[in-house]
C-alpha cells in the first residue's frame, strides 16, 4: 500500500491514522484493517483514500467521521476523504499480527484466502478461537455486523463469532 | 447509442435491480420467521442497497449530467427503471422471499464473477466486492431451499409453488440488450446469454438435492408485461424525497 518515500508530515498522518480503532472491533485499527489505502497532498489539501469493507457497511460513515476528527485535531483542516473501489478490499490484507489480535479478542480470524473462494462450494468448520477445536457448528452466516458469522464450539461449548473471509 | 450512453444504461439496470430487491428485503425487517433470519434478510437488504448506491453513483458520473445516486433512485418514474421484473414481485410468504433471492443470488454470483474481469477497472473492482457478498447470499438462500424442500409437506409445497410462480421472470436474466453489443465486444460487460448454462446447472443441482422439481419454461416467459408492482413500490420508496424535496437527515 505504501511504496513511496514518506515525508515527515505524511508519516505523522499515517501514525495518527494508525491510532483509530475499528469502531466495531476496537482491538484492530483502520490501518490494520486495510481501509486506508493512501495519503496524498494536493496543494494544501490533504487527501486520504479509503476503500469500503462491505458495500453497505454502516461503519464506513463512522470511519470517515473518525478520520476527519483525528486530522482536524492535528490541524489539517483542508481535508478530502475519497472512496476508491479498485482494488476491492479483502481480508487477505489482514496481517498475521492483526489476525492474532482478533483471535485473542475472541473472534475467529479469516481462514481462507479469498482467491480460493468458490461461489458454490461449502466452507469447512471454523476453528474455535478459545480452544482451537475444529468440532464447531455454523449457527448463522449473518451476525451482529455484516463482517461476522455466528458459530458454536462443541468442545468448550462456547458460542463465538467468525470474521468472515471476504 | 454511443458507448457512454450504453454504459449508463447498463449500470442503471444493475443498480435498479439491486435497489428494488433491497427495498423488497427491507420490507421483511421485523417480519423474519426468527431473529437470526430477520438479521440475515436485513443484512442482504443493506448489501443490495449498498451495491445500488455504488452503481448508481457511477452511473451518474458516466451520464455526466449532474444526477446523483439519490436523484436516480428517487426522481425517476417507473417506466425509466430497468430492474429485472423478478425483484419487483411482492413478498407473499417466506418460501417466496427465499426462492426469489436464490434465483437472483445464483445469477449475481455468475454475473459478478464475469464482470470482475471487465476491461473497465472501476467496474471490475466493484464487481469483485459484490461477488463476495453474493457468494454469502447464495450460500444462505441455497441452504434454506434445501431446508424447506426437505422439511414438511407444507414447506415443500410452498417452496415448489413459489418457484413455479417465479420461474417465468428468470428468462429476462439471459437476454442481451442490443444496445450493449459494443460493451460486450470490448469486454466491458459479459454477454448475459453466456450465464444461462451455469445458472441452470447450479439451480437444478440445489433443487434436485432438495426434492424440488425444476419448473417448466413457457414460450411467453420472454414477453411478460411490466408488472404493476413497481409503481406501488416506488410510491412508497419515493414518497418522502418527493413530498419534501429539501428534507435532510
Ligand atoms: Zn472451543
Amino acid at each position: 500500500m505504501m511504496t513511496k518515500e514518506l515525508t515527515a508530515v505524511e508519516e505523522l498522518v499515517w501514525e495518527r491514522l494508525s491510532m483509530i480503532p475499528d469502531p466495531e472491533i476496537p482491538v484492530i485499527t483502520i490501518v490494520e484493517l486495510g481501509v486506508v489505502r493512501d495519503v496524498q497532498w494536493d496543494g494544501e489539501t490533504l487527501k486520504i483514500f479509503i476503500t469500503p469493507t462491505y458495500t453497505g457497511c454502516p461503519a464506513m460513515q463512522l470511519f470517515v467521521a473518525e478520520i476527519q476528527a483525528a486530522m482536524h485535531d492535528q490541524g489539517f483542516d483542508k481535508l478530502e476523504v475519497i472512496h476508491v473501489y479498485s482494488p476491492s478490499w479483502t481480508t487477505d490484507w489482514l496481517s498475521v499480527e492483526a489476525k492474532e489480535k482478533l483471535r485473542k479478542y475472541g473472534i475467529a480470524p479469516p481462514v481462507l484466502k479469498t482467491s480460493e473462494m468458490n461461489p458454490f462450494e461449502e466452507v469447512g468448520n471454523i476453528p474455535c478461537p478459545r480452544c482451537g477445536s475444529e468440532n464447531t457448528n455454523l449457527k448463522s452466516q449473518f451476525g451482529a455486523t455484516a463482517c461476522k458469522s455466528l458459530h458454536t464450539c462443541n468442545d468448550c461449548h462456547e458460542p463465538f463469532e467468525y470474521f468472515k473471509h471476504f | 447509442m454511443n458507448n457512454q450512453a450504453a454504459l449508463f444504461q447498463y449500470l442503471l439496470q444493475l443498480g435498479d435491480t439491486n435497489l428494488i430487491i433491497g427495498h423488497r428485503l427491507s420490507e421483511m425487517c421485523s417480519r423474519g420467521p426468527m431473529l437470526e433470519e430477520d438479521i440475515a434478510l436485513t443484512n442482504f437488504a443493506l448489501d443490495h442497497i449498498g451495491q445500488a448506491e455504488v452503481l448508481l453513483h457511477f452511473a451518474g458520473n458516466v451520464e455526466n449530467n449532474g444526477r446523483s445516486e439519490d436523484d436516480l433512485s428517487y426522481r425517476r418514474d417507473a417506466e425509466d427503471f430497468m430492474n429485472l421484473k423478478l425483484v419487483e414481485q411482492p413478498n407473499t410468504d417466506f418460501a417466496f422471499v427465499i426462492g426469489r433471492q436464490f434465483l437472483l443470488d445464483v445469477y449475481q454470483c455468475l454475473l459478478y464473477q464475469k464482470l470482475s474481469k471487465s476491461t473497465n477497472d472501476e467496474l471490475a473492482g466493484m464487481a469483485a466486492r459484490f461477488l463476495k457478498e453474493s457468494i454469502y447470499h447464495q450460500r444462505h438462500s441455497a441452504a434454506w431451499i434445501e431446508r424447506l424442500g426437505q422439511g414438511t409437506n407444507e414447506s415443500l409445497g410452498r417452496m415448489q409453488h413459489a418457484l413455479n410462480q417465479l420461474w417465468p421472470y428468470t428468462a429476462e436474466m439471459f437476454v442481451d440488450n442490443p444496445a450493449w453489443a459494443n460493451l460486450i465486444e470490448s469486454g466491458v460487460v459479459p454477454s448475459a446469454t453466456e450465464l444461462k448454462k451455469e445458472w441452470y446447472e447450479r439451480v437444478s443441482k440445489v433443487l434436485t438435492l432438495s426434492g424440488l422439481n425444476m419448473p417448466k419454461a413457457s414460450a411467453e416467459d420472454d414477453s411478460l408485461n411490466q408488472s404493476i408492482y413497481l409503481e406501488q413500490l416506488l410510491a412508497e420508496m419515493q414518497y418522502l424525497p418527493r413530498t419534501y424535496p429539501d428534507a435532510k437527515w
